[in-house]
């Protein structure tokens, strides 16, 4: 599972240099909107010597190709459909786009004689998508699903607004999709670079209707998302007590007790341990913990 | 006369035109010229000889760009002159 997942232009090479340094848990390697027409071409080029000339990048990995309806989207993946990269993002996803991207990957991934299974992140960011997320959460290779508020508010003829209304029912509905299938949850960029306190609010919206990353246009913002998205350590602490009391309670045969005069049972158990899972992961434990 | 251009002169960048000729010219404008000259020409060299390009005219404008981007960038013109051939 990833917390944070960096949009980077395909054609700008300060950019793709410095796209391990950032400190994002994955990379977007856009060759779609942030690539002009004139430039798919260099772009492609740019990003297949890119990929060439990386080995083991901390983060992973992922290419926004051109869209299905597009006729550079098999140029796209031709170029970097590689042993390099985790998976390919979809824009404008449907189910139907999803089936006809798994038969390119196998044959791309059998002529090449490829390692590695190229996962797939659809855009959700059309009204047919929304009702397909069900769908597309439980097709082959989906490894997340990220959602497109501002093509979408656009399908759906509404404003984007600060507070975000409008979309809380895809990203509710994402959520649900995506931990039923434990796929990422990865919530729709917040655009305005310059509005810290606007990320952490619209951060903390996502995080509560069950989202568990989000897009970044700008690499300021990951410091923020990063910190909504990670356990807070107040949350690990109390998972840390919550696992202590478990053991205990175990060693005395006792199924449910109480802690701090609340009840704790297996469910709770269960968060306790995942938010120590995550805490793990993202490097957030004292060292005799880690 | 038949050019092919890419890339930019934003930092980390370079400009590549190449036109086609009866024999090999190279020509470096970098910004770490002092040091990395040698190795930009060697870039150009090899990336021409990976794709068998023996005569040709390479004007290369870098501004700091990785071994990387200055093989894209000159795939790309190349790529673009060859276009305008037919």
């Amino acid at each position: 599972m990833v917390r944070s997942m960096l949009f980077i232009p395909g054609n700008n090479p300060a950019m793709l240099q410095n796209a391990d340094v950032f400190g994002a848990d994955a990379v977007i390697i856009d060759l779609e909107d942030a690539v002009s027409i004139q430039e798919k071409d260099a772009a492609r080029i740019l990003v297949k010597a890119y990929l060439e000339s990386i080995d083991h990048p901390p983060m992973k990995i992922y290419i926004r190709i051109n869209g299905l309806d597009t006729t550079d989207y098999e140029k796209d993946l031709q170029s970097v459909v590689t042993d390099q990269i985790d998976g390919i993002v979809l824009p404008k996803a449907k189910v139907c786009d999803v089936e006809r991207l798994l038969t390119l990957l196998y044959k791309i991934e059998s002529e090449t004689h490829m390692q590695k299974i190229i996962g797939i992140i659809p855009i959700v960011e059309s009204a047919k998508s929304v009702l397909e997320i069900e769908k597309l959460a439980a097709l082959s290779r989906i490894q997340g699903m990220l959602l497109g508020a501002e093509d979408l508010s656009a399908d759906m003829e509404l404003m984007r607004t600060i507070t975000g209304t409008e979309i809380e029912y895809p990203r509710a509905r994402m959520a649900f999709a995506c931990k039923a299938y434990k796929i990422d949850a990865i919530d729709t960029p917040f655009t305005d670079t310059s509005d810290n306190l606007g990320l952490i609010a619209d951060c903390q919206k996502a995080q509560n209707l069950g989202l568990n990353a989000k897009a970044a246009i700008h690499p300021n913002q990951l410091e923020t998302i990063h910190d909504v998205f990670s356990p807070s350590l107040q949350r690990i602490e109390w998972a840390k007590r919550v696992l202590k009391a478990a053991k205990k309670a175990d060693d005395q045969g006792l199924g449910v007790f109480s802690l701090d005069g609340k009840m704790i049972d297996k469910p709770i158990i269960e968060r306790a341990t995942k938010i120590m899972e995550s805490a793990k992961k993202y490097r957030l434990l004292p060292v005799e913990h880690a | 006369m038949l050019t092919g251009i890419a890339g930019t002169l934003e930092s980390n960048d370079a400009m590549i035109t190449v036109t086609p000729a009866d024999k090999l010219t190279i020509e470096v404008k970098s910004v770490v010229d002092a040091f990395y000259h040698d190795q930009i020409v060697k870039v150009i060299k090899d990336t021409l000889f990976d794709s068998k390009i023996a005569n040709i005219s390479v004007m290369c404008q870098d501004k700091g760009a990785l071994d990387y981007t200055i093989r894209a960038r000159l795939l790309t013109a190349i790529s673009r002159m060859e276009e305008q051939n037919g």
